[in-house]
């Protein structure tokens, strides 16, 4: 069984398993949405003193935040003891294209060379993980949600202006990828 | 006390199932930008598709939740403009740091301890978005 989950998993059984997720928060009572803890957080903060939009009842979501606590330690499980053998699988295009960007793919879930404070400590690192980090802070909250929100949660239900944020993830995403890291790395 | 338990039991599952698909991984985010490979779009085809059913079936079905309560969807705001801009906004952290923020808190239990930059600075930019709400067009 622990050699099943361990090995790299079929993009259709990390789908489904997705949307289970999604489903079982519904019979919760609750809906799948991870950004909103984010304003949760900022409530907790005392944010609320400042800005009114953080003045709310943060306690109906404390089942959010336990959800949040969840993921930390899935994360941890998964990175001790659900590791697979063989290095991730990624496109050779794709690892082509990082190259040129001087940046190597070591076979990693995420790039070492950049997931370390050495390189946070760099100005370019600064902006990778600080900026990129406001970047998705204020983008989810201007749009009411991130992907779990919209592209799982809100496509689920067909609702509209999911797709508009969904197209905007894109576009934003396209525009990082293709006309800022050139810039930047 | 089986009440919290519960969430955070699925937040357990979410971590798990978000490290073995490979979704809060930098190089996946990278590909799937480049459209060089089917896997994170095969991922989002199969949860919406699975996703649509199940909330059609739990409409039809009139589905109750745990707590006998009917289940409810509520829908979106109908506009555009807070999507468009709010989405494109997000997109650009999501390329840039290869996380939206579910894999920022799993990789964080991953051991990718720099990961607490990326929360410091989206509960700024969230802060920065509470500051500025009622100037922003919606």
């Amino acid at each position: 069984m622990l050699e099943f989950i361990k090995q790299p998993w079929p993009w259709y059984t990390s789908g489904l398993a997705i949307s289970f997720i999604m489903i079982i928060l519904i019979f919760f009572g609750k809906s799948f949405g991870f950004s909103s803890n984010l304003r949760t957080m900022c409530s907790i903060l005392g944010a609320g003193k400042w800005v009114s939009f953080f003045n709310f009842d943060w306690k109906a979501q404390r089942w959010n935040l336990l959800f949040l606590l969840g993921s930390v330690i899935g994360g941890f499980i998964s990175a001790n003891w659900l590791q697979p053998d063989v290095p991730l699988n990624l496109s050779q295009n794709t690892i082509q294209d990082l190259q040129k960007l001087n940046i190597q793919f070591d076979g990693n879930i995420v790039p070492l060379q950049l997931f370390n404070w050495d390189f946070l400590a760099t100005g370019k690192g600064l902006l990778m993980f600080l900026g990129g980090g406001i970047l998705i802070g204020f983008g989810t909250r201007y749009a009411g949600g991130c992907t779990s929100g919209h592209a799982i949660s809100g496509l689920s239900n067909l609702q509209l202006p999911s797709l508009i944020a969904v197209i905007g993830f894109f576009i934003g995403g396209l525009i990082m990828t293709h006309l800022i890291f050139p810039l930047l790395f | 006390m089986m009440k919290s338990v519960k969430f955070i039991l699925a937040g357990i599952l979410f971590g798990i199932i978000m490290s073995k698909s490979e979704a809060i991984s930098w190089y996946r985010i990278q590909e799937m930008f480049r459209f060089q490979s089917f896997h994170m779009f095969g991922i989002m085809g199969t949860a919406l598709l699975t996703g649509i059913i199940a909330v059609w079936l739990m409409k039809k079905m009139k589905a109750h939740d745990v707590e006998g309560k009917p289940v409810s969807f509520t829908d979106k705001e109908k506009t555009w403009r807070r999507y468009l801009f709010g989405g494109t906004i997000f997109g650009l952290g999501w390329a840039l740091t290869g996380a939206c923020p579910g894999p920022v808190f799993v990789l964080l239990g991953q051991g990718y301890l720099v990961m607490i930059v990326v929360i410091i600075g989206s509960l700024l930019g969230t802060f920065i978005y509470g500051l500025l709400k009622n100037r922003l067009p919606h």
